[in-house]
């Protein structure tokens, strides 16, 4: 199998995603849910798990069938794939709370074209194998739920003064109520990349 | 990243159409199997889940409603009991401790900017107004048309005058739209700016479902009034 010149790590290849290479915070990709729907923890962790389950299968898919796909029609196959198991989370979400389902509106659609999945399919899954595939993949949607709820904190937390929907802050804060609405997730996420590059940029003076 | 740069261009062989179609027919019959798959094992809980919101539904838009029993009608515009859905329209009666009649809760779909809306409306035949209304189903653009779930548009439909002409066959004043802020009726629904679509179908819907239900309701009110 031809991979990359020095294989990484099953573990390196895993925490790429997580950290180092975090689809959020580091490659500012997948944008249009992180802004959306991360006004409420729940939200950004079951939005988070959806895009995980979808990127994990898709890219195990691709992975094995990476052979067979010839490449003119590379795309619309990792489309089809990626919108089956997005089809299948889905149902799964409707089945478990329709309550969650609309709060997450149009968004577990949209996972369809987030670009980390399709990403992920184009750049790593379709030339490496399954188990490295997956192990990428799950990595990356982990990082994603992470760089969420990072977010789905603090808009939670300062905005309506509650975490997971149960109050924390006590009747006396007056929520910040413009961090649930759109402007609020472009002021966290500014926040959290500035934290990120400093962190970032210390860790690599230190190298030096 | 590393990946990009070692994607080599050998002069691989030209695949031909068959490849292609192969390819693609056959991951459109993984997935139908897998989508058939997955829709099998979660249809049960998905209609469960529903049959229960649009409980809970029937219970917020009538208000005092401690039980609920599930009407039906029939296009000769007969009413009569149903205990599951068998393809009229439903009309749900809501009761008071006492088991007597404090509403009835009426469904109306219509064709929203996004997708079909599907909504619940109560209704008191006593008071003849419109008690409440809400969304179960919309498909409608996240922060303009997704507003006609929340308030303050559904306060217009707290406490809306539908009474019915001296004949019955009508409400006497049909619901209508009218643009934000030029509300002056109570039978008017105030527009959303920015959802005007949406809130316009809304009172379409409304209006269609109230011409055809409300006299339905007036005729068949003594078969409501006992608890089946």
């Amino acid at each position: 199998m031809a991979e990359t010149p020095q294989t990484p790590s099953d573990l390196s290849t895993f925490l790429r995603g997580l950290w180092r290479e975090n689809p959020v915070f580091v490659m500012t990709l997948g944008m249009c849910p992180t802004l959306a729907v991360t006004n409420t923890v729940l939200n950004c962790l079951a939005m988070g798990l959806a895009a995980t389950f979808v990127l994990i299968c898709s890219s195990a898919l691709v992975s094995l069938l990476r052979n067979f796909i010839p490449k003119q029609v590379r795309i619309a196959t990792y489309i089809v794939i990626i919108a089956t198991f997005v089809t299948v989370v889905d149902y799964a979400i409707q089945a478990i709370s329709l309550e969650l389902y609309a709060s997450l509106g149009a968004f577990i659609q949209l996972i369809v074209v987030n670009c980390i999945i399709l990403g992920r399919a184009e750049a790593f899954a379709s030339r490496n194998g399954v188990w490295k595939s997956a192990l990428d993949a799950a990595g990356m949607g982990l990082g994603f739920t992470f760089a969420l709820f990072c977010l789905g904190v603090v808009r939670e937390l300062l905005g309506s003064g509650s975490l997971m929907g149960i109050p924390v802050l006590g009747s006396r804060f007056e929520p910040w109520s413009i961090l649930i609405l759109p402007p609020g997730g472009f002021f966290v996420l500014g926040m959290w990349l500035l934290i990120f590059s400093v962190i970032r940029q210390r860790a690599r003076a230190r190298e030096t | 990243m590393t990946e990009s740069s070692s994607r080599v261009s050998a002069p691989a062989l030209e695949p031909g159409s068959f490849a292609m179609i192969r390819t693609l027919g056959g991951m459109a019959m993984i997935s139908g199997l897998i989508l058939a798959m997955a829709y099998n094992a979660t249809f049960g809980m998905i209609q469960r889940n529903k049959e229960e919101a649009i409980r809970n539904a029937v219970f917020a838009v009538i208000p005092g409603a401690q039980t609920q029993a599930r009407f039906e009608v029939n296009e000769q515009g007969g009413l009569r009991t149903a205990q599951a859905d068998s393809g009229g329209t439903p009309v749900f009666a809501g009761y008071d401790e006492a088991g007597n009649l404090v509403g009835v809760a009426l469904g109306a779909t219509g064709q929203g900017y996004g997708d079909v809306i599907r909504v619940l409306y109560g209704y008191s035949p006593e008071k003849q107004t419109i008690t409440g209304l809400k969304v179960l189903e919309s498909k409608e653009t996240p922060g303009l048309g997704d507003r006609i779930t929340k308030q303050p548009f559904l306060d217009n439909f707290l406490a809306m005058d539908v009474a019915l002409n001296p004949d019955h066959s009508a409400p006497l004043h049909p619901i209508e739209f009218v643009k934000h802020g030029a509300k002056t009726e109570s039978w008017q629904i105030d527009g959303i700016s920015g959802a005007t679509i949406s809130s316009k179908a809304i009172a379409r819907m409304l209006r269609e479902s109230t011409e055809r239900l409300l006299p339905v309701i007036h005729a068949h009110v003594d078969e409501l009034r006992e608890v089946p």
